[in-house]
């Protein structure tokens, strides 16, 4: 149980995937211009991460390693991610509308969100077991929200700053998240 | 507006170099750019996949369903990858290691399947070939570059195959925070901005 809580607590922070690991930087700077549409990135991310985190796990022990396919990883997970994220899509449109409204454009951007094949490979290539896998993904999906909702906030207050003119919008943005991941940095000595 | 076949190769080397003027494919951009070997083993495994898959997705593109294209180029791209991680786990072993798990990470890589997407499920075999080689290396260029100055402030040194050249001396103090994740984005930050004052004149 210790170790489980430890590694929750290094994926989130120490081994943040997106300040430290530099997964999934293209949603982290394209949906967080604004505070609402970073809140519905993070949760759609939160969703599918995990999801796809205890897919690919279970796929990747009982037949790629069974099969000895080994090799077929990365077309059986992109594939895997992309059907998920599909049937997802179809299945929150049905049930629960609400939620589809608040997540409904995030969604298909996800499966080229490199988060989420980064942290399918990285359980595997690791190791994990069962439980650890799914603490991980999870782990690293509350990490991947918690810095994009802070970026967020900070971004909008970037924008009330006056920025010299060749520093605007991304490239201040960049060096914005550059603080921030010296930040992060300091979680280093923790564990 | 057609542009001539020149400019489809040159409009990925400046005006519409990757990482820094499409702001896509961020992740490798940021993460291998410690030294200057793994920016351009890292380019040249991209260019190889982007201009294969433009290429097939070119040649397919009347054959492909509109409904079900993104799932069909996905599987195009990921044979590529698989194709380029095999080769590069056999021929350049240590260089694989370095790069990890950033290979496979290439089938995600928006410029990928974005160029299959925007350019090449709309125009022939031979344009899609050279916009890919195009947009390939200028990618390539990208990264060495931004590899080249954080290696440089970072360690003092510059690897280009495999044996480090020291360029400062022994006596350079290493400014290790440019070769740490926080380096990473304030030198591509610092280097937008140095190419926004550039084109601006």
């Amino acid at each position: 149980m210790g170790d489980l809580i430890v590694l929750a607590i290094s994926c989130i922070l120490i081994n943040n995937i997106l300040l430290a690991q530099y997964l999934g930087n293209c949603p982290f700077l394209g949906t967080s211009k604004k505070m609402e549409t970073a809140i519905g990135m993070a949760m759609a991310v939160v969703f599918v991460l995990v999801l796809a985190g205890v897919i690919t796990w279970i796929t990747d022990h009982y037949f790629l390693k069974k099969l000895n396919l080994e090799y077929l990883r990365t077309v059986a997970f992109i594939l895997v991610i992309a059907s998920l994220v599909q049937f997802v899509e179809m299945f929150l449109k049905k049930s629960i509308p609400a939620l589809y409204a608040g997540l409904g454009i995030f969604l298909p951007l996800i499966t080229t969100n490199c988060a989420v094949m980064g942290v399918c490979l990285i359980n595997v290539n690791e190791e994990y077991n069962f439980l650890e896998a799914l603490v991980a993904s999870f782990g690293y999906a509350v990490g991947f929200g918690l810095a994009l909702i802070l970026f967020a906030g900070v971004r909008e207050r970037i924008l009330l700053a006056r920025v010299p003119r060749p520093l605007q919008d991304t490239s201040i943005a960049l060096v914005t998240a550059g603080i921030l991941s010296l930040t992060f940095f300091a979680f280093k000595g923790m564990v | 507006m057609a542009r001539s076949i020149v400019q489809e190769f040159t409009k990925g080397l400046w005006a519409e170099v990757p990482p820094f003027r499409l702001v896509l494919g961020l992740c490798p951009t940021l993460a291998v750019t410690k030294s200057v070997e793994n920016g351009i083993g890292m380019g040249v495994a991209t260019t190889f996949v982007l201009v294969c898959s433009n290429v097939l997705v070119s040649s397919l593109r009347k054959v492909i369903p509109a409904k079900v294209r993104i799932a069909c180029y996905i599987v195009i791209i990921a044979t590529f990858v698989t194709v380029v991680e095999l080769v590069m786990q056999a021929y350049t072993y240590p260089l694989f290691l370095k790069l990890g798990i950033f290979i496979p990470l290439i089938v995600v890589n928006c410029i990928v399947l974005g160029r299959s997407e925007a350019f090449a499920s709309k125009n022939g075999i031979f344009r899609s070939l050279l916009d890919g080689l195009g947009m390939g290396i200028g990618f390539t260029l990208a990264l060495s570059a931004l590899a080249a100055v954080r290696e440089l402030l970072g360690t003092g040194d510059l690897t280009i195959w495999e044996k480090p050249i020291q360029v400062f001396g022994p006596s350079y103090q290493p400014f290790s925070f440019m070769v740490e994740a926080p380096g990473a984005f304030v030198a591509l930050g610092l280097m937008l901005c140095l190419m926004n004052m550039v084109g601006k004149k």
